[in-house]
This record gives structure tokens, sequence and C-alpha cells, in this order.
């Protein structure tokens, strides 16, 4: 099985037949997981480069743990050790690593669009791991996963995602992935964090965050950035919690089996109460195992032999 | 030394002359126009069944000399203006330093006596350093040669030096060109708000950035009686405001480039970065009306905003990316496929938008075919259908969102002062 794309820069571009793929792979994945076989020599001799622009835990260790799994060596550059803080742009960056025969790289950068940029530049895969407000596809696939684990099923499913739409990442790669599997999609958050023109994405927008949660399947949490209220986008975080804090009153609009997801790390008490966040309802800790075991779904597809 | 363009059809929008005829060049001079004029040992080139028109005037390109030479410099920025049929450019001073004192706009004069092939009126800064803050000398300048004033590019944000450069430049009757963005709306400049700026996770400069400061400006203008110049404009709303400006009788004039008349924000999608440009590329209704205000009068000028950046600095991050099309090359097509065959204007309106509309703007000679005057002189082909190459650029910018789009209506002659500098679209001379 292989992907119809070479890159995985976006669950925009993405095929439907390659998400369902990766998902059906991941599922299969999760179970060499829970039977503890961590180490298999699927990827012997292929080289996964994470490059991190940005700060980040999970992410990260889940490629790395992902790729080591499947027998990969995996090489971290992360922003502090690289020679990126001596002025070197992503263009040198990323010839230096094609010259040292890397199969993949994973990026996490703070600009929109520099997955793509490197993909034109690199002869081989790239995965984005996050570029700026654009993606995060793999973000996307493994909340995918975690709702069809859950719930059976996406087709039909209501799913509100809550919070800072404008610069969220993790939003568009759900809207994408969710609307084409058939999920129906209300994105709620304050009008100054919402971006213009969302809804011609294939989705439902509001402000009213009640409106958004009455009858869920799924409702995912995005983290706020605090930067957000010093930059005047919101008044103050208090008003914030009290407006879209997803807390268990709130919840109580949602489905009674609603799903809760949150792509952390979580500002316990502003966008998510602890009650919820350590509530029966979530999947928050589910989401990181299911992490691993999407991206190694992705790596086998994009990296092994093709069987 | 004489030089007869023969039959061609000759527009002179500044006096609507519109017929086939000659041109009679003598020396530095245009002798005569009419029917079958004739002179012993004269150079005669046919131009029938072409367009022969007052030498375009672009009132808004980038040089980048001093200091970005490596992006383009007046030798080259004026050689591509030859090639893109212009035979004057007023050029902004936004280059290193900011041309903002008499004997920067002196330095920049005797380059282009020295390299240049067409003629070049530079433009000084507003403020010194183009920092916004305080007037720079605009009576030096003036005196050395500046036609305008502009902080383009680094919009003058303080509404109170506004004023003032409007009250100030009013006394050389000169025009304070404003590149209008109001900063604080915008979250990244080049890519439009909305839904193809949504989608690539970007937060672009909504139209009302630039809306803004047209209608603060349009105030300033009227409460001054200073003349306001509206670069680029690129919105509806800023097109509406410039027309309830012009006829309160506010001294307000405007121009379009090509690019805002022909491209929507679609072309920005996959982050391309050679349609990254400030103000950004609109929306098909932000098109429309710009090409309503063409036709109706609201815009007076054609102008490119030629921006020319070296290749390596365009292959970025599209954030990263600086903004601005190499337009002095694609521009008279631009005009002959995008406006004059769709009907939005007459050929002899869009050629007085490029002629006779700028020099009146800029109070420059030029622009006309009036016996007398200086022998600047563009040949158009109109049936000449090219497709867009940037590698045949005579700039040193080769950032163009038209590649590989054909476009008719060529520019095939250029001529100034008597001297033909590009012919059958090649510069003539080294």
């Amino acid at each position: 099985m292989r992907l119809a794309s070479k890159h995985v820069l976006g669950l925009q571009e993405m095929g439907e037949r390659d998400i369902e793929t990766v998902l059906a792979v991941a599922v299969a994945m999760k179970e060499r997981l829970r039977r503890g076989e961590k180490k298999t020599a699927e990827l012997k001799g292929r080289v996964l480069v994470t490059l991190f622009y940005e700060p980040s835990t999970r992410t990260r260790t889940s490629f790395e743990l992902a790729g080591k799994y499947l027998g990969a060596d995996v090489v971290n550059i992360t922003v502090a050790a690289s020679s990126v803080q001596k002025g070197e742009t992503l263009k040198d960056t990323a010839r230096t690593l094609a010259a040292m025969g890397t199969d993949a790289v994973a990026m996490r950068h703070p600009l929109s669009g520099s997955a793509a940029y490197l993909a034109r530049l690199l002869e081989c895969t790239v995965i984005n791991a996050g570029d700026g407000m654009h993606e995060h596809p793999t973000q996307g696939l493994l909340d995918l996963f975690t709702i069809r684990e859950k719930k059976g099923r996406l087709a039909g499913l209501r799913v509100a995602i809550v919070g800072d739409i404008t610069h969220s990442r993790v939003a568009r790669s759900n809207i994408w992935g969710l609307t084409k599997l058939g999920a129906e999609v209300t994105v709620a958050g304050p009008a100054t964090l919402l971006p213009p023109d969302i809804a011609k994405t294939g989705v439902h927008c509001c402000t009213d965050v009640d409106t958004a949660l009455d009858g869920a399947d799924v409702v995912n949490v995005l983290r706020l950035q605090l930067e957000r209220q010093q930059k005047g986008l919101i008044p103050t975080l208090a008003e914030y919690t009290a407006l879209y804090g997803i807390d268990e009153a709130r919840l109580a609009l949602a489905k009674p089996d609603a799903l809760v997801l949150h792509p952390g790390p979580m500002n316990r008490g502003i966008e998510i109460a602890a009650a919820v966040a350590d509530g029966k309802q979530a999947a928050i800790n589910e989401q990181v195992t299911n992490g691993v075991a999407v991206r190694m779904a992705l790596l086998k597809l994009l990296l092994g032999g093709g069987e | 030394m004489d030089i007869i363009l023969r039959g061609g059809r000759v527009i002179d929008p500044g006096r609507n002359l519109d017929i086939v005829g000659d041109i009679w060049v003598h020396d530095d001079r245009v002798a005569a126009v009419g029917p079958d004029l004739s002179r012993a040992d004269a150079e005669i080139i046919d131009v029938a069944g072409k367009v022969v028109v007052p030498g375009l005037i672009d009132m808004h390109v980038h040089l980048r000399e001093p200091g970005y030479e490596y992006k383009e410099d007046i030798r080259s920025g004026t050689r591509a203006a030859a090639r893109g049929g212009f035979t004057a450019v007023a050029c902004m001073p936004n280059t290193n330093p900011v041309l903002d004192s008499g004997i920067l706009i002196a330095a920049v004069r005797d380059r282009a006596a020295q390299t240049g092939i067409v003629r070049v009126y530079p433009i000084g800064a507003i403020t010194k350093g183009s920092q916004g803050q305080e007037l720079a000398e605009l009576a030096g300048m003036r005196q050395a040669g500046a036609v305008a004033f502009s902080d383009d590019g680094m919009p003058v944000l303080n509404a109170e030096v506004m004023r003032c450069a409007l009250e100030y430049a009013a006394m050389f009757a000169v025009p304070v060109i404003q590149h209008c963005e109001e900063k604080s709306l915008v979250g990244e400049i080049g890519i439009n708000r909305g839904y193809i700026a949504t989608v690539l996770g970007l937060r672009g400069m909504p139209a009302a950035a630039e809306e803004v400061m047209v209608a603060r400006d349009c105030i300033l203008a009227g409460m001054t009686g200073g003349h306001v110049h509206i670069a680029h404009v690129s919105t509806a709303g800023a097109v509406e405001i410039v027309r309830q400006a012009k006829a309160k009788g506010v001294k307000v004039t405007a121009e379009a480039a090509p690019h805002h008349f022909t491209l929507t924000e679609a072309a920005v999608d996959g982050y391309n970065t050679n349609a990254k440009v400030n103000p950004p590329l609109r929306t098909a209704a932000d098109v429309a009306a710009v090409r309503a205000g063409l036709r109706d009068g609201t815009i007076d000028a054609i102008a490119t905003d030629h921006a020319p950046h070296a290749a390596d600095e365009k292959e970025a991050e599209f954030v990263l990316a600086p903004s601005g099309i190499s337009g002095l090359e694609t521009a008279v097509p631009l005009v002959i496929t995008e406006l004059v065959e769709t009907g939005v204007l007459t050929l002899n309106e869009a050629i007085g938008k490029m002629t006779v509309a700028p020099a009146r703007i800029l109070g420059i000679p030029g622009g006309s075919l009036q016996p007398g005057a200086a022998a600047d002189i563009t040949v158009i082909d109109p049936a000449a259908a090219e497709v867009v190459n940037p590698a045949d650029f005579a700039s040193r910018g080769r950032n163009t969102p038209f590649a590989g789009r054909e476009l008719r209506g060529m520019p095939v002659l250029t001529m100034v002062s008597g001297t033909v500098v590009m012919r059958d679209r090649r510069i003539v001379g080294q």
C-alpha cells in the first residue's frame, strides 16, 4: 500500500483515499502498540529528520517514537541546536539535509506555507508537523482516528471546534479532514478569532458556543495562545473563559456521550475546565497514543517498501 | 537627422487626434504629423497597421539604485522601460539611502543621464528616511528636480505629518503620492484578507486598510488644498472614495496597476510569491470596480508599480518574500488585452492614461505628439501576440505572475528624443 501523494502537507490537498488508507493502517499500528510490539525493522536504514523551528513536546516526540518503533534512524534538529539561529535560510538547511541522504523530513515551522516551500526544495518526503496557522495534518489525522475509534464512524457526526479558529492550524486540518469524511462541522469562537469566509470551507460558523455545542457528538477544544489577549483580540482571559471555556455545564449541552478532544498543551481553567479535561468524556491522553500510531502508519506508507 | 514613421494609426490623446498618417521627426523633435509627409534623406520606418502614440510615461516604478542594484539599477530599469514601450519613468525614493535630499535627487538624475536610456524623473521622500516623522527637505528636492513626493511602501501613518506634507508640497504645486495602507489593520502584507488567506493560514490585508487611508488623505487634501495622488488603487471602496472626493472638488488623482485590473487573489493560492504584491491582489468585484474607475475617469492614470526583486528573494517562504511585480515589460499588452480588447477603454482613452494623464499629474513635459514636442514616441503592434517569458525581460527582476500568459499588443518601437532605443522588441545599441 502506498499513498498517492509523496508529501503530507495538509489535509486540504490529501485525497480521501489516502486519508482512509492512513487511518486503516493506523488501526493495525495501534493494535501492535497495544500488544507491546514496539520494535520492527520495517524502516531499517531509512532516515527521518524532525526539524522543529518551534518548541514542541508531543508532536516531535511522537514522530521520533513512530520512526524508532519502525526501525528507522531518527535525527532531531531543533532551532536552538541548529544553524538556523546563525541566519541560515530554510533553503540552505533543506539542501544540507538533502545532501546527507535524508529520506523524510517532518518539519514544524512558524510560517504558513513553509512545508509546501520545503517540499518544493527537497527530493525527499516532507511531512508537515505544523506550519504557522496553515495546517497540522498529522494532528488532523489523529483526531479523525480518535473520533472514529471512539464513535465507530465519522460520517454524519456533529463536531464542534471551539476557540481561536483564526490562528489555528489544528482547526484547519480538522475542517478539511472531517468534512471530507462526512462529518458536520461547526466552528465557534469570538468574532475576533474567526477568520473571514471560513464558512466557505463547508462548515457552520458561529460566535455562540452554546449553539455549536448543542447536540454535538464531538467537542474539539483549541488551545488559546495567551498572547491573543495581549494583542487585544479578547479583553481578558476571564471573559474568554466565561464565554467560551468548556466546563461541565456547557458540555452538558452536547450529547451525553460527546467526546472531548484537545490538541494540547492545555490551559486548564481557561479554554477547558479541569473537570472536563480529566473527565470520562475526554480522550486527550488517548489522542497522544493515537498520534504515535497514526505517524507510524504515515511513515510506513511513505517510506516503506510498498508491499 | 530626419525619420519618418510611415502609415501608422497616430493617436495623440491630449488633443483627441486619431488619424492614419505619418510622423516626421527632425533631430530630437516632432516636426509634423499628417498624411503623406516626405523629406529627402529621411529614414523611413514603416509602421503601417501599428499604433503610434506619444512616448508612454510610467509614473510609478522602482529602479532600486542606489542600494539595491542586485534587484535592478537605472541602466537595467530604463532598458526594461524601453522594452515595455515607456519613454519616461518616475522612480520611487525607497532606495538605500532613501532619496530624501536634493543631492540624492541630483545624483539619481546624473546617473540616469549617464546610464539610462529613457527619461527618469525622481520622486523624493516625504519624510526624512521615509520614517514618517519629520518632513524631508521638499523644497531642496524640488529644486533638484523631484517631480512629486512619496514615502511609497512606508505610508505616512501620522495624519498631522501628512497634513503638513500636503500643505508644504502645495507651495511647489507638486503632488504627494500616498501608498495607502493603515498598517495597524494589516495581518500580513501581500495577500488580501479573505477566503484564500484564510485557507492558507494568513490574516492578510483587508480592503479597509487601504480605504481608511484613502479616505483620510482625501479629507486632508480637501482641508489643505494640497494635491494627493493615490498610488495603485486596488479596492472597490477606494475607487468609490476617490470618486466622491473628486465630485466634491478635492484635488485628488489616482492610478491603477495592470495586475490590479487583471488578477484576483486566486493568483496567490499555493503561496505564489510572484503574485505577492502590496497592495495585494483583491477580489473579482474589486477588479471590476478598478476597471469601472478607469472607465469613468475616477482613476486617471495607469502605472506599473514596477518592483523588481532577485529570484532568490522571491523563492522563499511566502511571508518572508518581498512584495512586488516586475511590471514594465507586461504593462502595454495587459492594457491592450485586458482593457482595450474587452471594451473597458478605447485605445485613445487607454493611451491617455499612460501619457497625457501622468504628465499632467506630475507637471512634466511629454505625453504629446504636438509639432515642436520632444520626439518621445512609442509604436505598438496591436495584433502582435507574445507569451510572457521572464527570461526575455530586460529588467533584472523576473518576478511576474504573468509568465506563460499570452498577451496581445506588444510595443515594437520606443523613441526617446528622436533616438530609437527599442525596435522589434530588442534594445537598440549596447
